[in-house]
């Protein structure tokens, strides 16, 4: 694994040179939690069961921040990579593949618990939300969510012809994702219809289990959205295997 | 001095076409080999195929006694590569890619010193998206050289290089021979491969068609120089066909262009121009290149 310190710390420099995608990865989710929670404040609320809508809000950004760095920054930095040439550039060099595929994904993960943690605080400090659940819980919960995403992020670009044609298909599946998934508004605001929508979108599910741990429920409550990330992560992961390429 | 590469029988296709259709050659330790040839004649894939970034059809190729496709990693801490078509992040820093790619090897040299002869010590904190096509190609053979390597790959080195930095590019790899490495190159430029190369092989529709010195293709040719002059008025050229050595003579309007070959040639000629009393300017002689020999050997100019 010689070079994966190096790569990542490089990769790291790199992914903070991006205005767009630091923004976006890091500080759009507490800016947003900043906004509503002028709006709303976190009193409670009987629609929450008594909770604040901050309360709740916090762990479904947590939704926002893994759909936006695994549909839409993970498939066109790794489809750009191989289009223009990187990739080739790395393939001449003893670096092994996995040092480099895992310090590919130690990027985005770190980008993303940076932004997590960030929105946590924002939370904690501005509007001194409630936490009932379990660190390790919700810590292995949200590995499964992000891990789950990456692999999607992974399979859309090695379909992808290009990385244009990467982002395109991100956005298009990230942001109607964002709006339905009850990760920018709860699903309890939304109409029956759309909810029923929901169950059928992947980003739901990672909503609903951080929203469960966050608030002390159980794994065997969350059977349901475990089954389904796992299985995004086995089917995407499997593709994604399976389509990568140098170039 | 041993042998660097040792190429037996490669082929290559892509679908149906035949890239590389049964090379057979060797490289020699401590030489600059070149591979010359127009676009598409199978270069790339053959470097590529050494390099072991391609699996070939068929053949044996071994690199400093390896086999690239079973011992990829062993060879690849051993060799240095510049890629025909490759690329880093925009936002890269030249020293940070250094700093990078040494961290892949064992063995690294400095970074620094390396910059310095590459002439790009004033850029080590550009990004490379800012760097200019000469500088990318020297920040290219920087990073083919900082794990100090035995074997120095070269793939199209000048293209899209204006004139002048194409000499300085010269210039630096006769410096690698000079440490007393091994480079192969490919090139599509005739006098690049003249000017640098030991040894040539030009390449035509994925066969090598000729390999040696460029010298001794040259000379194998047997070709004529050419004296080349402009003469106003009228008067007649007999004499000049009777010049020791002239085989032909032609006449384009004012443009005189003398065919022959020996050593008193231009001489001959200037003498009987002045014999005669013929005005005469923009006298100039041409050498046989190596263009010559692949228009020989394959009946096409290069550059079609």
């Amino acid at each position: 694994m010689r070079g994966f310190w190096k790569l990542l710390l490089v990769q790291a420099k790199l992914y903070l040179r991006e205005p767009i995608a630091t923004f976006f990865t890091i500080f759009y989710a507490p800016l947003v939690l900043l906004l509503f929670g002028a709006i709303y404040g976190n009193d409670p609320t009987p629609l929450f069961g008594g909770r604040g809508t901050m309360d709740v809000t916090v762990p479904s950004y947590i939704g926002l921040i893994v759909v936006t760095v695994g549909l839409i920054g993970l498939p066109i930095g790794a489809a750009a990579a191989r289009e223009s040439g990187v990739l080739r550039r790395f393939r001449a060099t003893p670096l092994h593949p996995l040092a480099y595929i895992l310090s590919d994904i130690a990027v985005y993960l770190l980008m993303t618990v940076i932004g997590v943690l960030l929105l946590i605080l924002t939370g904690v400090i501005v509007f001194h939300i409630q936490f009932e659940g379990n660190v390790l819980s919700v810590l292995a919960g949200f590995l499964l969510g992000t891990t789950a995403f990456f692999a999607l992020g992974y399979l859309i670009a090695g379909l992808a012809p290009t990385a244009r044609i990467a982002q395109t298909v991100g956005m298009v599946l990230a942001f109607p994702m964002m709006f339905l998934s009850g990760a920018s508004m709860p699903l309890e605001v939304l109409p029956a219809k759309v909810r029923a929508v929901s169950q059928y979108i992947p980003l739901t599910h990672v909503v609903t289990l951080m929203r469960g741990l966050w608030f002390g429920d159980s794994w065997s409550q969350h059977w349901k959205e475990v089954a389904v990330l796992v299985g995004c992560l086995l089917v995407g992961g499997a593709i994604a295997a399976r389509t990568f390429r140098w170039e | 001095m041993g042998t660097a590469i040792e190429v037996i029988t490669l082929y290559k296709s892509y679908g149906p076409v035949r890239a590389v259709d049964g090379i057979s050659f060797t490289v020699e330790e401590g030489e600059i080999f070149g591979m010359v040839g127009p676009n598409g004649a199978g270069k790339t894939t053959t470097i590529e195929c050494v390099e072991g970034l391609r699996r070939p059809d068929q053949g044996t190729v071994r690199v400093l006694g390896l086999d690239p496709q079973q011992d990829g990693y062993e060879l690849r801490r051993r060799i240095g590569v510049q890629l025909q078509e490759a690329s880093l992040p925009p936002r890269l820093k030249v020293w940070e890619a250094l700093d990078l790619f040494g961290s892949f090897y064992p063995r690294r040299v400095d970074g620094r010193a390396l910059l310095e002869q590459l002439g790009l010590a004033d850029k080590r904190n550009a990004p490379f998206e800012k760097l200019s096509g000469g500088q990318k190609q020297r920040l290219f053979i920087a990073l083919a050289l900082i794990n100090d390597p035995e074997l120095v790959f070269l793939d199209e080195l000048t293209t899209g290089l204006d004139p002048q930095a194409r000499r300085a590019m010269w210039d630096l790899v006769r410096g690698i021979r000079e440490r007393g490495k091994t480079v192969f190159l490919t090139t599509h430029y005739m006098e690049e491969a003249e000017r640098l190369c030991d040894r040539v092989a030009i390449i035509d529709q994925g066969k090598i068609v000729a390999l040696d010195t460029p010298e001794n293709l040259i000379r194998s040719l047997g070709a004529e120089h050419r004296v080349v002059f402009t003469a106003d008025g009228q008067w007649d050229d007999t004499p000049l066909r009777e010049v020791p050595g002239v085989t032909r003579v032609e006449r384009v309007g004012e443009r005189m262009v003398v065919y022959g070959r020996g050593e008193g040639l231009v001489s001959g000629v200037i003498g009987t121009l002045e014999g005669m009393g013929v005005r005469f300017r923009d006298l100039r002689t041409e050498q046989p290149t190596l263009e010559d020999v692949f228009l020989a050997l394959t009946g096409r100019e290069m550059r079609e």
